[in-house]
């Protein structure tokens, strides 16, 4: 391995790391105001609508089969079908979709 | 010997919440690998970035800057904005995390990812470091080993299986807030607004995505709160 690149790994391992472990280690008293409390029990909510979209409609070039595959797992989701099924059921689908187009 | 058997299970239930994601990652980490085999990087480089870095987009956009013959620099940096994310989600997961010695949280921070945030903080309990190594250990293997299996063996799977699975991790991000959504009309806004203010940000290319999905999480996150407590009591739950 070149010197340049095992100073690529290393520095990328150590600006992606620091970020994930810095909030466990510094704030360690859990006593914020209430109002940033609920700020922060609204991040995974928030979080997960900006993971989805809009990369849902951008992961095939097909932008069809993208928008297939997102209705597919909304419509297994909201059956209340487990995540795995979900996950699974979503490969399946579109499988099946490009076999049979 | 009661709390090796609570740990125990706490890991179980870890590794088990864990299995969506070890699927969805073997189609991303399959293509990295296979990427990192045509930007020309060695069998140990591809390795080294999935064990070290354990991060998916970054990865991908590690591999094409190199490939540009971009500076270390400038690759650093990059990574770094994109990654930064990961302090607001585990300052948020910091919150449901139960007290334990430093270096054990220290340890499994290591394993946050936009996908075991996710499943992590959705949990209906609080986290600790058992259930977070369960989970963190089998998405990790799955991204390590789906790594090289894409480097050395990439293009064995049939290509209709490769892109369909591309939808695998969206799939586990709707089957993980499609449930709150049913619940909780606070949860509709928060993801709707955020969702929305991201895709103005990705289209208008005005920010990387890694700022983009910062500043939307914390904008949807703030505007919703806000809006919430300045509603009459109970209006939005």
């Amino acid at each position: 391995m070149s010197f340049t690149m095992a100073a690529i790994i290393f520095g990328m391992a150590a600006v992606t790391y620091i970020p994930r472990m810095l909030p466990f280690v510094l704030f360690k008293n859990k006593e914020l105001p209430p109002f940033w409390q609920g700020i922060l029990k609204n991040v995974p909510y928030a979080t997960l609508g900006a993971l989805i979209f809009p990369g849902i409609f951008l992961f095939h070039e097909n932008i069809w089969f993208s928008v297939a595959g997102a209705v597919a797992a909304f419509l297994i989701a909201f059956t209340g079908a487990n995540i795995i099924l979900t996950v699974i059921g979503s490969i399946g689908i579109l499988t099946i979709l490009s076999v049979f187009s | 010997m009661e709390t090796t058997a609570v740990a125990q299970s706490e890991f179980k239930d870890g590794f088990t919440s864990g299995i969506g994601i070890a699927i969805g990652y073997f189609p991303a980490a399959l293509t990295y690998g296979l990427l990192a085999k045509s930007a020309e990087l060695t069998f140990l480089e591809t390795m080294s970035l999935s064990i070290f870095v354990f991060a998916g987009a970054a990865q991908y956009i590690a591999l094409s800057l190199i490939a540009l013959g971009t500076g270390i620099f400038e690759i650093v940096l990059t990574t770094f904005i994109l990654n930064i994310r990961h302090f607001l989600m585990s300052t948020a997961l910091n919150e449901k995390a139960e007290e334990e010695e430093i270096w054990k949280k220290a340890a499994y921070a290591f394993g946050v990812t936009d996908e075991t945030f996710s499943v992590a903080a959705m949990r209906n309990r609080t986290i600790n470091s058992s259930f977070m190594a369960g989970l963190a250990i089998v998405s990790y293997l799955s991204w390590v080993i789906s790594s090289g299996l894409g480097y050395l063996a990439g293009n064995a799977l049939p290509q209709i299986v490769q892109e369909s699975m591309g939808i695998a991790l969206y799939a586990m991000f709707i089957g993980l807030l499609v449930p709150s959504l049913k619940k909780s009309e606070k949860a509709v806004l928060l993801a709707a607004t955020a969702a929305l203010l991201n895709c103005v940000f990705t289209f208008s290319e005005i920010l990387s995505s890694g700022w983009s999905i910062i500043l939307s999480t914390l904008i949807a996150s703030l505007a919703v709160e806000a809006a919430v407590q300045l509603k009459p009591k109970g209006k939005i739950e």
